[in-house]
């Protein structure tokens, strides 16, 4: 392997970004590419699919037969809001893989008896996120639908290119919240990525129902990267108005 | 959330290997390349290893680690890389074979 490949992988690995290690299995020669990098051809299909699906595997282009390593940063998830629905989402978003914090400064809702074993931060999302920055390989649910708590988050997940970004409320409270975000400076198309009503429709009912429908279409997000385009229109139809206080 | 708190960095074979390469240490690099079957460890795992044998990472659950180091010394030394083959139905495998009945084949490398 050669030094520079290694060195940049380490170091696009430690910033949280994705990278692909392509090893001709020939004569071993190696590079790192990073997410974004143009590769042409075959191999650059081959790559862009495996930054999608974060699968390794071989693959055989102009003749010759790569190894294509993926390394894509650990996705996580960022809850705004120590609500009944985060109680249920972080210890599922958990067992899907997605480490999860939470983000409340409502002292009465972010308590540890209410969300043991989770990493908890009775805060505003603007003093955490200053500490924490948003990165393209998190997810943003914001659940309080309190603007006071939950506008800026949102703002900041759209500026930061999360994979995932919901707001729970009504098509009439999220209307609102589409001015507001336009007042703080978000596009049109910064806006048309923001899942809201929140969640997959699946009928979700009870708390933790609403939870499954975050999680799973925070997992089909995650999955569709890059596909935004056809993924978006799939997923927009989700229904958990009556869900909005 | 800062940048690398979900990299473990002490344990993460890569990381282990760039600071043996900046110690002045000889390394080779073994990644699992395909696998068939009940395989322990995915495509793309890495075992790291020096020239005097120590390794972290895995490339299997512990079957075939002492195999893959003996070949990395040679591979450092040699400087050309290596593919190697284990699994039940291979002749190496009544030596060191995947108790799983998998078949992994392993890309070992020399960094730099």
């Amino acid at each position: 392997m050669d030094p520079y490949a290694l060195k940049t992988l380490n170091a696009e690995r430690r910033a949280r970004r994705a990278a692909i290690l392509v090893t001709d299995l020939g004569d071993g020669r190696d590079r790192t590419v990073r997410e974004g990098d143009q590769v042409a051809g075959d191999l650059g299909a081959a790559i862009a699919k495996a930054f999608r699906s974060g699968s390794s595997g071989s693959v055989e282009a102009e003749g010759r037969t790569f190894f294509l390593n993926a390394y894509l940063p650990q996705p996580r998830l960022l809850v705004i809001g120590a609500v009944h629905i985060s109680q249920a989402l972080a210890p599922m978003a958990k067992i899907a893989g997605f480490p999860v914090e939470i983000v409340d400064p409502r002292t009465a809702f972010a308590t540890a008896d209410r969300f043991p074993d989770v990493a908890l931060h009775a805060e505003w999302p603007e003093d955490v996120l200053k500490r924490q920055p948003l990165d393209s390989y998190t997810a943003l649910a914001a659940v309080t639908h309190d603007p006071k708590i939950d506008d800026f988050a949102l703002k900041a997940a759209l500026d930061a290119n999360c994979f995932y970004v919901g707001a729970l409320g009504s098509r009439k409270t999220h209307a609102k919240r589409v001015e507001r975000l336009l007042a703080l400076g978000a596009t049109a198309d910064q806006i048309a990525r923001i899942h809201a009503p929140i969640g997959l429709d699946i009928g979700a009912a009870s708390p933790a129902e609403i939870a499954v429908a975050v999680l799973a279409q925070a997992i089909q997000a995650f999955r569709s990267r890059g596909l935004e385009a056809s993924a978006s229109a799939q997923s927009s139809e989700s229904i958990l108005e009556k869900h909005d206080a | 959330m800062e940048n690398s708190i979900y990299l473990d960095e002490a344990r993460d074979p890569l990381i282990i290997a760039e600071g043996w390469m900046k110690d002045g240490k000889d390394v080779a690099i073994a990644t699992v390349v395909e696998t068939w079957g009940s395989a322990p460890r995915p495509v793309g795992s890495h075992l790291v290893i020096d020239a005097e044998g120590n390794f972290h990472g895995s490339v299997s659950g512990g079957c075939v680690e002492g195999a893959v180091v003996t070949e990395a010394i040679d591979v450092i030394d040699s400087g050309k890389a290596k593919m190697l083959e284990f699994g039940v139905a291979d002749e190496t495998a009544w030596q060191v074979g995947l108790s799983c009945g998998g078949r992994i084949k392993v890309y070992v490398e020399r960094l730099g």
